[in-house]
C-alpha cells in the first residue's frame, strides 16, 4: 500500500487461548513467575505484591479478573507490568510472546451481540491473518473501585 | 546575565534575610525602644538591597531602600517607632516576599509599590531632615578620633617608616550615596593601597569595611613612597569614589595625648562592640562549615541507602545460613557501620521545626488584627528537628489548628474580662522529641471545647446516635470534631469555620504515620496534640508469622511480646481476652483478621504480640517471632492503598515482600 496506515504497536499475551493486546509503551516489562504476598482484604483477584527491582508491585490474575476458570501456574506463565496514570501493576497471563504492529484503521469496537455486558474493559478487536486480537482498555482492567473486600467488615 | 547560577543562592538568602526581617520586626514592635533591633533589621534590609541590585531587580532592590530609609530614621531616632510604622514596613515586607516568590518561580519580581512606597516616604519625610547632618558629623568626629588612637606599636611601625624614607598619609575616601557594592570598592582601593605601600591601620576595621559595616567613607593609614597626588589619581579611577582626600599623618604629642584621653572612651566602645563582633565571629564559622545542597540530592542518597539497607538484611541472611564465621564477622561490622551510616543520612534530612515555626507569628498578629483579638504567642521548642518530608507536609495542618484556636478558642477582650481572665489570649506552641517520635502541641487558653455543643451537633449530623454520645467519655466527644463534616462554630468567617477542616487535619497527620488528640476544659482552654514520627522512610519492626505469612509490626507500637497457654485466655462478652499485667487485653487473631489459609497445626500456646493506640491495647495472635529488624518503608502503590490494616511494604533479606500492620486499625 503507499500510503502508510497509523500503526498501533502492541504486545501480544494469552489467557485461555484467546489473543489479548496493550499498548506497548504501557508495558514496563515482562517477567518471569517470582514469588507474590498476599495481600489481605483484597479480591481473589488481585494476586499480591512482589519484589520487582527494589519497586513493591501489585500482582493481579487477568484469568481471575476476566472471570476464567484458574490453571496451574507454567513455564509459560508472564507477569506484564504495565503502568498507567504513574501506577504500576503485574498482570499474570498464560503466555506472553509476540510483538505486533496493528492498523489502527483495522481495530472495530467490539462485537455487541455476544452479550457480555460487563467486559467493559475490551476496547475492541482487530483482525490479521485469520488471527482475531482483543485490545485491553487498561484503565478500565485497573478500576481501583472493587479492589477491596469490605474493609469496615472488622469494625 | 551570567547570574542565573547565583539565583538560587539569592533566593535561598533573601529568604532568610526576610524571615529575619520579619522575627526582628516583630521583637520590634514588643520593644519598640530597643535601637539593636533596628540595627538588625537595617543590616538585613541593606544586604538584601545590595544582592538584588546585583542581581539586576530593580523594584525589589527600590523598594528594600525606601524601607532602609524609614529603618535608617528610626535608627537615629528622627522617627519613633509606633504601630502605624510597623504596619507599612510589614506591608513592604509582604510586598517584598511576593516578589522574591515571584522571582524564584521565574519571574521578573516586578510588582506594583506605589502605595507602599508612598507611606514609606511619607514617613520618611514626616518628622526627618533637620537631624541628618548633625549625626553625620557626630559620627565622622569619632572615626576621626577612633583612627587618631594609635597604639604604641602602630606609633612605633610609623617612626620607623619616615627614617626608612617613607611618608605616612592619612587617606580619607568617600564613596557615593548611592553605591551598591561598597564591600567591593573598599576592596579595589585596598588593593590600590596595598600595591603602593603598606596600611597600617583603617577606621573602621577592615573586617566591618568588608561587612559593609559603614556609612560612605572611611581612613585609611598608609606608609608609602609614592606622592600623594599619585594615590589620590589612582584611587579616584576605581568608580562610584566621590572623594579622597590626602593628607600627611603626624605623629606629635599631642596625638599621644588625645590618644591617651581617648582611651577610657575606646575601651568602652571596645566593650560595647566586642560582643556584637563576637556574634558575627561565630556566624562566619558556621556559615563555613555549612554547605547548601539540593534536596534531590539528598533524596537520592536515601533511595541508594535503602537499596543498601536491603541488600545488608540478605546479606545478614546468607552469613546466617552459611555459619561461616568470617563472612558473619564482616557482616556484623558491615551492619554497624551501615548502622552509623544511616543515622548521619536521617539527621542530614532532619531539619528544625522552626522551618514551619517561624511564619506563625505574623500570621498570628494579622488574625488578631482581623478578628479584634489580643493574643499572646509563645513558641517552646523551635529547634526540635523533623524528617524533610514531615516539615513539607506539617504546615498546613498546622496552620488550620492555630487558626482555629484564634477564632473558635480565644474569645475577644471584652469576653474574656467578663469571664475573669486576662484580655490577652495565650497561645502556645510547643515541640519537643519524645522516644522515636516528636510532638506538636498547640495550646490555647480561650474558651475551650463544650462537650454538649459537640455532642448536638454530632446527633443532628448523625455522626453518633444520643444514647453513643451519652456513653462517651469527654475525650472520645473532643475527638468527634474531627470527623468529617463537623463544624461547631455558630458563625462561618473566612478564618474558619467551613467544615472541612479538622477531618482533612486529621487525614493529613495519619497520613504521615501520626496521630492527633484533642484535650479541653470548658472555659479553660484547649490543648491540641500532635505526635509525629521521627522519620518516614526506616522503621525499626518485628518481624512475625502467621501462619505460613510474614508480618512486620512497627516496634514503635510494640509494648511487648509474650507467650500464654491456652488455658490462660478468658472469655469477656464473646471476646477472647487475656489478663496482661492486670488489665484485660483483647486478643485479635490474625489469622483470622487477615483470613490467612491454615497450614500450621494448632498449639498449645499462644505467642501474642502486645500492641497499643494510645490507652487502649490488644494482643495480636501469631505462630513464631522471627526478630526485629530495620526495614525500608515502601507504600503499596497507588493500586492497593488504603488495604485494611496494612500501612505499607517492605523488601526482606530474601527479596521477598512483606506487609506491614498497620495496628491502629486492628484496636478500636
Amino acid at each position: 500500500m503507499a500510503e502508510e496506515n497509523k500503526k498501533l504497536k502492541v504486545i501480544v499475551f494469552q489467557i485461555n487461548n484467546e489473543e489479548y493486546t496493550v499498548p506497548v509503551n504501557l508495558v514496563g516489562s515482562i517477567e518471569r513467575l517470582m514469588p507474590i504476598t498476599r495481600v489481605p482484604g483484597t479480591k481473589s483477584f488481585v494476586k499480591g505484591v512482589l519484589n520487582l527491582r527494589g519497586v513493591v508491585t501489585p500482582v493481579i490474575d487477568l484469568r481471575q479478573r476476566f472471570g476464567i476458570e484458574e490453571v496451574a501456574d507454567t513455564d509459560a506463565t508472564r507477569i506484564i507490568t504495565v503502568k498507567i496514570h504513574e501506577m504500576s501493576v503485574g498482570l499474570i497471563v498464560d503466555a506472553a510472546n509476540d510483538v505486533l504492529d496493528l492498523d489502527e484503521e483495522s481495530i472495530e469496537p467490539p462485537p455487541e451481540v455476544i452479550g457480555t455486558a460487563e467486559a467493559d474493559y475490551i476496547q475492541g478487536v482487530s483482525k490479521l491473518d485469520q488471527r482475531l486480537f482483543i485490545l485491553l482498555n487498561l484503565e478500565k482492567v485497573l478500576a481501583k473501585d472493587d479492589v477491596h473486600e469490605l474493609n469496615e467488615l472488622y469494625v | 546575565m551570567e547570574t542565573n547560577q547565583y539565583l538560587e543562592v539569592f533566593i535561598d538568602e533573601s529568604k532568610e534575610h526576610l524571615q529575619s526581617i520579619n522575627d526582628q520586626l516583630l521583637q520590634l514592635e514588643k520593644n519598640p525602644q530597643d535601637l539593636t533591633i533596628v540595627n538588625e533589621i537595617f543590616r538585613s534590609a541593606h544586604t538584601l538591597k545590595g544582592m538584588s541590585a546585583t542581581m539586576g531587580y530593580q523594584d525589589l532592590s527600590n523598594l528594600t531602600h525606601k524601607m532602609e530609609n524609614v529603618l535608617d530614621a528610626v535608627r537615629n531616632e528622627k522617627v519613633l517607632v509606633d504601630e502605624g510604622i510597623l504596619d507599612v514596613v510589614f506591608d513592604s515586607v509582604d510586598d517584598l516576599e511576593a516578589m522574591v516568590i515571584d522571582i524564584a518561580e521565574g519571574g521578573s519580581g516586578e510588582r506594583n509599590v506605589e502605595r507602599v512606597v508612598e507611606l514609606l516616604k511619607n514617613i520618611e519625610n514626616g518628622e526627618g531632615g533637620a537631624a541628618e547632618p548633625a549625626a553625620a558629623s557626630t559620627s565622622k568626629k569619632t572615626e576621626t578620633a577612633s583612627l587618631l588612637s594609635i597604639d604604641e606599636y602602630t606609633k612605633a611601625a610609623l617612626e620607623q617608616s619616615s627614617e626608612l624614607g617613607k611618608s605616612n598619609y592619612q587617606i580619607e575616601v568617600t564613596l557615593r550615596e548611592d553605591c551598591l557594592l561598597k564591600a567591593a570598592r573598599v576592596y579595589m582601593v585596598f588593593e590600590i593601597l596595598e600595591q603602593s605601600g603598606d596600611v597600617i591601620k583603617s577606621s573602621p576595621s577592615v573586617e566591618a569595611l568588608e561587612n559593609e559595616d559603614f556609612e560612605t567613607s572611611f581612613q585609611v593609614l598608609l606608609v608609602t613612597e609614592d606622592s600623594p597626588e599619585d594615590i589620590e589619581g589612582q584611587i579616584k579611577k576605581v568608580s562610584e569614589i566621590e572623594n579622597v582626600h590626602v593628607t600627611v599623618y603626624q605623629i606629635s604629642e599631642e596625638t599621644r595625648e588625645e590618644a591617651d584621653s581617648q582611651s577610657p572612651q575606646k575601651e568602652r566602645d571596645g566593650q560595647e562592640k566586642a560582643p556584637v563582633q563576637k556574634e558575627e565571629k561565630e556566624g562566619k564559622q558556621v556559615g563555613s562549615k555549612t554547605i547548601r545542597i539540593n534536596i534531590d540530592r539528598l533524596d537520592a542518597l536515601m533511595n541508594l541507602f535503602e537499596e543498601l539497607v536491603i541488600d545488608r538484611g540478605r546479606l545478614e541472611q546468607i552469613s546466617d545460613d552459611l555459619k561461616h564465621t568470617e563472612l558473619r564477622e564482616t557482616v556484623e561490622r558491615m551492619t554497624r557501620i551501615s548502622g552509623d551510616l544511616q543515622s548521619i543520612i536521617l539527621n542530614m534530612r532532619m531539619v528544625p521545626v522552626e522551618q514551619v515555626f517561624n511564619r506563625f507569628p505574623r500570621m498570628v498578629r494579622q488574625l488578631s488584627k482581623d478578628l479584634n483579638k489580643k493574643i499572646d504567642l509563645s513558641v517552646v521548642g523551635a529547634e526540635t528537628e523533623l524528617d524533610r518530608t514531615v516539615i513539607d507536609e506539617i504546615g498546613d495542618p498546622l496552620v488550620h489548628l492555630i487558626r482555629n484556636a484564634i477564632d473558635h478558642g480565644i474569645e475577644g477582650p471584652v469576653e474574656r474580662e467578663a469571664k475573669g481572665k486576662p484580655a490577652t489570649g495565650k497561645l502556645e506552641l510547643k515541640a519537643y522529641h519524645s522516644g522515636n517520635h516528636v510532638f506538636i502541641e498547640i495550646s490555647d487558653d480561650g474558651g475551650g471545647i463544650n462537650r454538649d455543643k459537640v455532642v448536638r451537633k454530632a446527633v443532628s449530623n448523625r455522626v453518633v446516635t444520643e444514647e453513643q454520645a451519652a456513653a462517651m467519655t469527654d475525650s472520645q466527644v473532643f475527638d468527634l470534631i474531627m470527623e468529617s463534616g463537623f463544624s461547631t462554630a455558630d458563625t462561618i468567617s473566612d478564618v474558619s469555620g467551613r467544615g472541612v477542616g479538622l477531618d482533612v487535619v486529621k487525614n493529613t497527620i495519619e497520613s504521615l504515620g501520626g496521630s492527633i488528640s484533642v484535650d479541653s476544659v470548658l472555659d479553660e482552654g484547649s490543648i491540641f496534640s500532635i505526635q509525629l514520627p521521627l522519620t518516614l522512610s526506616i522503621i525499626s519492626v518485628m518481624l512475625v508469622e502467621v501462619q505460613k505469612e510474614k508480618y512486620a509490626v512497627p516496634l514503635s507500637s510494640i509494648i511487648e511480646t509474650a507467650i500464654v497457654k491456652k488455658e490462660e485466655i478468658m472469655h469477656a462478652h464473646n471476646k477472647k481476652v487475656i489478663d496482661f499485667r492486670g488489665k484485660v487485653v483483647p486478643l485479635v487473631f490474625l489469622k483470622d483478621v487477615l483470613s490467612v489459609p491454615q497450614e500450621l497445626d494448632e498449639e498449645e500456646y499462644y505467642s501474642v504480640v502486645i500492641v497499643r493506640k494510645g490507652e487502649k491495647m490488644a494482643a495480636l495472635v501469631v505462630n513464631s517471632f522471627i526478630g526485629q529488624q530495620e526495614v525500608v518503608l515502601k507504600s503499596l502503590g497507588d493500586y492497593l492503598s488504603g488495604a485494611f490494616a496494612i500501612s505499607g511494604a517492605t523488601i526482606l533479606g530474601d527479596g521477598q515482600v512483606a506487609l506491614i500492620l498497620d495496628s491502629n486499625a486492628l484496636i478500636k
